[in-house]
């Protein structure tokens, strides 16, 4: 007698159980933090801000310890809480020539106002592995460099008290007429694709959105391709910028600007060339990229699909997926990427047995066809029969 | 065990009275996909995120929760699911198709007849029927509005021409109330013929596409075909192992290593059901040059009778 599969949900049980094994490791090894994860892998903590789209360092790091350290797992479990969060307000544009720097470099410029700060980076390392490391329970030198990072925690000294401005090298090209002005902004109520689904075409501002929030990978490589003649864009990282900036709202009930709190972010304009058309001269135009913390690689990349992305604005002819805004967009989440792709592990029996009967049916037709075509003279010789 | 720290339902009030707008929108044009905001849920885009959040948007106290996929109550994803309305909601479930008064399912309806007090919720995962023709939202939306389903047809044209039948086994284009093209999620085109003039409402959801699309009650449902093709459902020359049902979806399963197979209803409540009532199949499998023989010979002939 043959009894059907039962138990499912005593399985999941057990894998939950599992898996919280398999998340604690050794238990003879101390547990990690979430304290250690925010403070000391803080570059995973920003990324998993930054495609979570939530600002909080702690429940970050507490996602990353619950996903075991895989990050597109901590970004999800971040994105099903932050969806539970009412949404009190929309906040003024951040202002980042207002902003206490941790770096700041250009491409473009050997000089520049304000300044060329190096800060933290990994660039100039080597990449040699630092066996030091190695060395556990051992109390590492405590880093006694002073960066903003230590201050903005100081009461009621926001960034805005405190921060000089430092202008942007893209508003200083566009005072002399090189670099294209943004468009300003109409009176339309930003579109906010946290509360609507995006359609297409979507304005530039929906396109930032989406890419702020997407994938760093698939960022990664839709930028590369632009840069290997996949839709020439010829950049020039015109400034990086990393630091705290405030973040100000004005509420309808007061009237006034307030400060709210400090974000950390890594901002990215990139310079291109533009040839100019009919109405316009040639000039430079640009591309944004921005993320949380020390998100540069994602900002560098962002800042390139945004380029691209504005083909249709610029005139230009659509020869490459990176100016796809519909491919671009619609498969950066790696949220939904991820979740799609994994579905396919869900049973597919009932769709299978479907396929079966069909591909039965066909490769019988087939066999059937091939039989009368073997019975005509002249016809090349009989094709095995499969089905016997 | 109710979760306290959520709200009935896990999303907020107000998340579900947009849902419900849409919802209303969706039946008032049957086979229309409206375009929602979908939210991230705590359960994974591709596993019923839609579906879920149509079924949070307008379960009640007094409701009665069914969940199944591939037909049956008890694959973990069902489990899962059930699970997640009976801690956020304390809702009832039940595994009884008659029982119920939502039903949320992945790939089937249920063998017996809905009534007027059901309403079927469906997890899609594409709800474009023409995204296989044409990728761009931007043009099938525009493809829609136009009712340009030529596409489609010559599609499925090609397909008799190349192979001698159409190859879409499971989500199978329909036509819905004659106007809209409409995907009926990845149900096997066995189930089509159940879509039509049902007494339940249909609702479906696609989360991770952010559409919503319903057919209400006795709405006519018209899967695509031709005068000389035209449409049927799979058929099988074995019975239920275990309950006898020759009208029933089977599954079949690989039972030895010399291939064998087992004919068993995917709906595992109908079977159930059956054996309760006293049915009883032939408890055996059957061996895999049976299984090929009886199905091409029916496959041949039924492709015969249409030309």
């Amino acid at each position: 007698m043959y009894v059907a599969v039962k138990g499912g949900a005593a399985a999941i049980e057990s894998s939950w159980r599992l898996l919280e094994a398999q998340r604690r490791g050794s238990g003879s090894i101390a547990a990690l933090s979430v304290s250690q994860i925010r403070e000391q892998l803080s570059l995973a903590v920003d990324r998993v801000m930054s495609e979570g789209s939530l600002f909080d360092p702690e429940l970050a790091a507490l996602a990353i310890k619950q996903a075991s350290g895989d990050l597109l797992e901590a970004i999800f479990l971040l994105r099903a809480y932050r969806t539970t969060l009412p949404r009190l307000g929309y906040a003024l544009p951040l202002d980042t020539a207002r902003i206490a720097l941790l770096r700041r470099i250009s491409a473009a410029f050997k000089e520049v106002p304000g300044g060329q700060v190096l800060g933290a980076t990994y660039d100039y390392t080597q990449r040699l592995l630092d066996f030091a490391l190695l060395a556990e329970d051992s109390l590492e030198t405590q880093a006694t460099v002073s960066t903003p990072a230590a201050q903005p925690s100081a009461g009621q000294s926001g960034v805005s008290d405190r921060a000089p401005t430092v202008p942007r090298i893209n508003d200083l090209l566009a005072n002399e007429g090189l670099l294209e002005t943004p468009l300003p902004a109409d009176d339309a109520p930003r579109a906010d694709l946290t509360r609507e689904p995006l359609m297409f075409p979507a304005d530039r501002a929906l396109r930032l959105q989406s890419l702020a929030r997407a994938d760093e990978g698939w960022l990664l490589g839709m930028g590369y391709s632009t840069q290997r003649g996949y839709a020439n864009s010829h950049p020039f990282a015109g400034e990086i910028r990393r630091g705290f900036v405030s973040v100000e709202m004005l509420p309808d009930e007061l009237g006034f600007v307030i400060d709210i709190g400090d974000l950390e972010v890594t901002e990215c304009q990139m310079i291109n060339q533009f040839n100019g058309n009919r109405e316009l001269p040639p000039q430079f135009t640009q591309g944004y990229g921005l993320a949380f913390g020390g998100g540069e690689r994602k900002a560098m990349a962002m800042a390139l699909v945004d380029r691209a992305l504005r083909a249709d604005e610029l005139g230009e002819p659509h020869v490459a997926p990176a100016q796809d805004e519909e491919f671009v967009l619609s498969h950066g989440d790696n949220v939904e990427a991820s979740g799609f792709v994994q579905h396919l592990k869900l049973p597919h029996y009932v769709d299978f047995q479907a396929e079966l009967e069909l591909v039965r049916k066909l490769r019988a037709h087939h066999a059937e066809a091939a039989l009368s075509q073997a019975d005509k003279p002249g016809a090349p010789s009989q094709p095995t029969q499969e089905l016997a | 065990m109710i979760e306290q720290h959520y709200n009935f339902a896990f999303l907020d009030e107000r998340t579900k009275k947009r849902i419900r707008r849409a919802l209303l929108k969706a039946v008032a044009v049957p086979g229309y996909q409206v375009p929602f905001g979908s939210r991230e849920m705590p359960f994974a885009y591709g596993w019923g995120t839609g579906g879920v959040q149509i079924t949070a948007s307008i379960i009640g106290q007094s409701d009665v929760l069914k969940v199944i996929d591939q037909g049956a109550d008890d694959t973990t994803n069902a489990v899962n699911i059930r699970r997640f309305f009976e801690r956020t909601t304390g809702v009832a479930s039940t595994e009884k198709t008659r029982e119920a008064t939502l039903i949320q399912t992945r790939h089937r309806i249920p063998e017996v007849a809905l009534t007027e007090a059901q309403i079927l919720v469906y997890q899609v995962p594409m709800p474009e029927p023409l995204a296989r023709l044409e990728p761009r939202r931007r043009e099938t939306i525009k493809m829609h509005a136009l009712s340009e389903y030529g596409l489609m047809h010559v599609r499925l044209y090609e397909d008799i021409a190349q192979l001698g039948a159409i190859s879409r086994a499971y989500d199978y284009p329909v036509l819905v109330n004659e106007r809209y093209l409409m995907s009926p999620s990845p149900i096997p085109k066995f189930d089509n013929p159940k879509m039509h003039m049902n007494p339940a409402l249909q609702l479906f959801g696609a989360g991770r596409e952010k559409r919503l699309y319903a057919v209400p009650p006795y709405t006519p449902v018209r899967s695509l075909d031709f005068e000389d093709h035209p449409f049927e459902v799979q058929k099988w020359e074995h019975a239920c192992a275990l309950c006898g049902a020759t009208e029933s979806y089977l599954d079949e399963m690989i039972v030895d290593d010399q291939g064998s197979r087992l004919f068993v209803c995917s709906d595992s409540n109908y079977c159930e059901e059956r054996r309760d009532a006293g049915h009883v199949g032939t408890q055996l499998a059957v061996t895999l040059s049976s299984v090929l023989t009886h199905q091409s010979d029916c496959g041949i002939a039924s492709e015969r009778g249409a030309a």
